[in-house]
């Protein structure tokens, strides 16, 4: 009996791992292999490259050094932000919060242009100053600059950061704070004595998510920062696609991995001595009383406006305003099939097959990601690793698994380089980390007593995660989804590879339209970019009903 | 639940298993600008009663690159887009199979080729696009060749793309190369030193530069009046203008040695499974029909001699006479030092 139950549960950690090795590590070895071992021998001779010049080490220095900053900046705003989101209770906050997501969504060259249309140097912003104190020169000059480069990765990212936090917050609940409020605590010491070290583990979570995804920054360098900046990944693409030098580039992809391992060792050591336990109790958020409340609600509604809304303004502005009168001529031009060409399709199909693929990368994330949250959760020796194992498709080069994929997955049972499942199956692999940092920290603040007492009762493993976790965890589960589905709308490095009719998702649209020159064209991308932040938004509100209809919460 | 996991488990496996590729089907692998009528399709399907499907690869680049690691088990059986900057690596890695299309004599001599792997089907010119209203309003002249465009008078004018990831980009590089050599003194390498001191602007992409620098495509936006681009893209710019019948807004500069052409080309992938049915696509890119449609779906010229263009390539487009030459070996030999050379000229 007791030999059962182990192995049903074991049975079920294996999902998420085979996953793992069938569409992750599977592809990357091989491509690996293939790499440097170009005539059967083992040919390590492009390390040697890596070290002969500082180049390379510059471009990690580089790398590392932006990540670390925008990380940095990322947190400072997001966190008293978070506390706001989780205490108070006010007028468009929902609203807010979904808004505040749908950067992430965005193609990069999109939001390269919303950017030069705020603050370039014929920009709004620029516009606004130079009329306002009759300059003639335009005062912020932002343009391919390490600043701007910052800028687009808090941009990006702020919803991660955000999200992430205050779900933690409110599940821990405030009952601490109040405490120490009453023993006196007040200002900066509240801060650093009782809310930073109780949200730590969101912040360190939400701070690892940030710190990789500005670390293999790719589209942000490139197309805002100009050619004066590289990170690792924008060589590894260079090598591997311009060059052809696999070698150098699965050297250099290597680097960038073993890197990410480092330090999701170092952070999972962190927060496994984090021996926080409290019990999650349904917090119920309150409207702020005093004036210093208000303000800080007020700062925080302003903060987000200006940094994540404005660039979205004037997105949608350039979307619907032609000299200076609202024409959507554009969205209507979208809902027929005007080019009679093969592969362009109406966006109504983009649209769908966006959301289908998004919902299920979402499912398979959140089914996958908290049976790996859970094995991670166990307190046995290779638990870091596993947590570190899963988050390094986030670190790897998407063009080094794309070849992976070509030479791995090209037989049955896995000839799957030319189906439309690779592109739900890449997605996952990318959201499943989100899934895991969201759900984990939730996981681990659920007292073990509640797990022991159900297995003392004979629950099975199963029954207690659907039975007492998935309950406790809801928030964090339901912000886990919500950035699921969002990797999946926003990804289309996958569907680009894909040629099938139902596998044109709306940002490969978009791509397809700013690739050809013209006023409709140019206005036909965005329209759709407006369109793909509608449904975006349309979708967080189901998954925070569904959420809401599932645990009576709220 | 186990077993309802385990069974959706094995449910995906099968339907992979079944994916099994059916024999009367030709596999076209290319790369994401490809496009052509819906029609052209289905008539060659009806033609050979042969299924086209179509595999999107990446970019140029990354379609070659895939071509060659999977040569053992190829992706498809014919790859259409190799250009004339990746022809080498693409000959290198020996991923096709030899095939003298009989629709070779219908193409224009400047394109054909002493070996038969690839069969050209179609070029473009990577040219500086001008935007008419600006340099009327400016009473400027338009620079008559790229050494012209260092001077003065064009300084702050100009934007172009990173050849390290973009096309144009490294076609516009390879221009300025084949235009001034690669001499110590007086070279491309010191042609791109005057434009930088020019202030020309690098952009990442085409996208980036086109819409998002120059002042037709930003619609104000950007500052640039001069942009690297195609001599196919003042007709698109008709054909996709709010007001088509407006006419032209954008010039292309076609005077001698300032474009740089960009032919591609389409071959049999070597041990594909259905090598006849490759042969049939490959004659039918060069069909009278395929090769009138491929202008308005891609921007590109017809290879084929005699081909009618359509009316807003006739109006708009021009053909440089004498572009700029690099042979491809030299290109996939140098390209990386050359690269390297010109982000150390404008970095230092």
């Amino acid at each position: 009996m007791r030999l059962l139950l182990s192995r049903s549960g074991y049975a079920l950690y294996l999902l998420p791992l085979l996953f793992l090795g069938i569409f992750f590590l599977y592809p990357l070895l091989t491509i690996f292999d293939i790499s440097l071992r170009p005539g059967g021998a083992l040919d390590l001779s492009a390390f040697g490259r890596l070290v002969s010049s500082n180049y390379y080490i510059e471009t990690l220095l580089f790398t590392s050094y932006q990540a670390a900053l925008s990380t940095g900046l990322t947190l400072l705003l997001a966190t008293p932000c978070a506390y706001v989101f989780a205490r108070y209770r006010f007028v468009g906050k929902s609203l807010l919060l979904s808004l505040a997501t749908l950067p992430f969504v965005l193609p990069t060259v999109v939001v390269a242009l919303a950017f030069a249309a705020l603050i370039g140097k014929n920009g709004l912003l620029n516009d606004l100053l130079r009329a306002l104190f009759s300059l003639d020169y335009a005062p912020i000059q932002l343009e391919r600059s390490l600043g701007i480069i910052l800028i687009a990765h808090v941009f990006y990212n702020f919803a991660i950061a955000l999200r992430i936090m205050a779900g933690y917050w409110a599940s821990v609940g405030f009952t601490t704070e109040e405490a120490a409020r009453c023993l006196g605590a007040s200002g900066w010491s509240l801060w650093r004595d009782i809310r930073l070290p109780l949200i730590r583990p969101a912040l360190l979570s939400a701070g690892m998510l940030v710190f990789i995804f500005c670390f293999t920054s790719f589209g942000v360098v490139l197309i805002l920062g100009g050619i004066r900046f590289a990170t690792l990944e924008v060589q590894i693409y260079y090598q591997a696609v311009n060059i052809f030098n696999l070698p150098l580039a699965a050297a250099l992809s290597i680097v960038q991995i073993l890197s990410m391992l480092a330090l999701m060792l170092v952070y999972t050591r962190q927060q496994r001595n984090l021996q926080l336990r409290l019990a999650s109790s349904a917090t119920i958020a309150r409207s702020p009383r005093s004036a210093a409340e208000k303000v800080a609600v007020g700062c925080c509604v302003a903060l987000i406006s200006l940094l994540l809304l404005s660039p979205l303004v004037a997105l949608l502005a350039r979307a619907v305003l032609v000299e200076g009168r609202i024409d959507l001529s554009n969205f209507a031009a979208l809902a027929e099939k005007s080019r009679a060409s093969l592969l362009f399709i109406a966006p109504l199909e983009a649209i769908v097959n966006s959301l289908r693929f998004a919902s299920l990368a979402m499912l398979a994330a959140l089914l996958l990601g908290i049976i790996a949250a859970s094995l991670i959760n166990r307190h046995g020796g290779l638990a870091r690793w596993w947590d570190a194992l899963f988050m390094l498709p986030l670190a790897t080069s998407a063009v080094t698994l794309g070849f992976g994929f070509i030479v791995a997955l090209d037989e049955p049972p896995l000839n799957l380089r030319a189906s439309w499942l690779i592109i739900p199956i890449s997605h996952t692999l990318v959201a499943l980390p989100f899934v895991i940092r969201c759900v984990l920290p939730a996981m681990r603040a659920i007292p073990p007593s509640l797990g022991e007492a159900a297995q003392l009762l004979g629950a099975k493993p199963h029954q207690k995660l659907l039975t007492i976790d998935a309950p406790l965890l809801g928030r964090s589960i339901a912000v886990g989804a919500i950035f699921a589905f969002t990797v999946s709308m926003g990804e289309f490095g996958a569907s680009l590879f894909v040629a099938q009719r139902e596998s044109v998702t709306m940002p490969v649209v978009i791509y397809r339209l700013l690739g050809d020159p013209g006023f409709a064209s140019y206005r036909g991308a965005l329209a759709m970019s407006v369109l793909l932040m509608l449904v975006c938004a349309g979708g967080f509100i189901f998954i925070e009903r569904l959420r809401v209809a599932g645990l009576g919460e709220f | 639940m186990k077993l309802r996991m385990l069974m959706i488990f094995i449910l995906v496996v099968a339907t992979l298993v079944a994916q099994a590729q059916a024999a009367d089907t030709v596999v076209l692998v290319t790369h994401d600008s490809f496009a052509i009528s819906e029609s052209l399709l289905d008539s060659f399907e009806a033609q050979t009663g042969l299924a086209v499907e179509v595999l999107r690869a990446g970019d140029a680049g990354q379609m070659v690159n895939q071509a060659i690691l999977s040569k053992n088990n190829p992706l498809g059986d014919v790859l259409y887009g190799v250009d004339n900057t990746f022809l080498s690596r693409a000959l290198a890695g020996e991923i096709f199979a030899a095939y003298q299309s009989p629709a070779l004599d219908t193409v224009a001599a400047q394109f054909l080729r002493d070996d038969f792997f690839v069969t050209p089907v179609d070029f473009g010119d990577v040219c500086l696009n001008y935007d008419i209203a600006w340099f009327e309003e400016n009473e400027l002249s338009l620079p008559q060749s790229l050494a012209e465009l260092a001077d003065e008078k064009y300084a702050g004018l100009l934007a172009v793309q990173n050849p390290a990831t973009s096309s144009p980009g490294l076609a516009f590089l390879l221009a300025t190369i084949a235009n001034f050599g690669e001499a110590d003194e007086g070279g491309y390498l010191d042609y791109w030193a005057a434009l930088r001191a020019n202030d020309v602007l690098v952009a990442d992409g085409w996208t980036d530069a086109y819409y998002g620098e120059f002042t037709i495509g930003s619609r104000g936006a950007g500052t640039r009046p001069l942009v690297v681009s195609y001599a196919s893209s003042p007709p698109a710019e008709v054909i996709y203008a709010e007001d088509p019948s407006a006419g032209a807004v954008t010039g292309a500069l076609i005077e001698d040695g300032m474009c740089f052409r960009q032919v591609e080309y389409v071959g049999a992938l070597q041990g594909s499974a259905n090598q006849a049915g490759a042969q049939l696509l490959i004659d039918f890119m060069l069909s009278a029909e395929f090769q009138a449609d491929m202008p308005l779906n891609m921007f590109v010229f017809p290879v084929v001699e005699g081909t009618e263009l359509p009316a807003e390539f006739v109006e708009y487009a021009q053909v440089p006479a004498q572009p700029a030459f690099v042979a491809p070996a030299d290109i996939e030999a140098k390209r990386e030092a050359w690269i390297q050379a010109w982000a150390e000229a404008m970095l230092r």
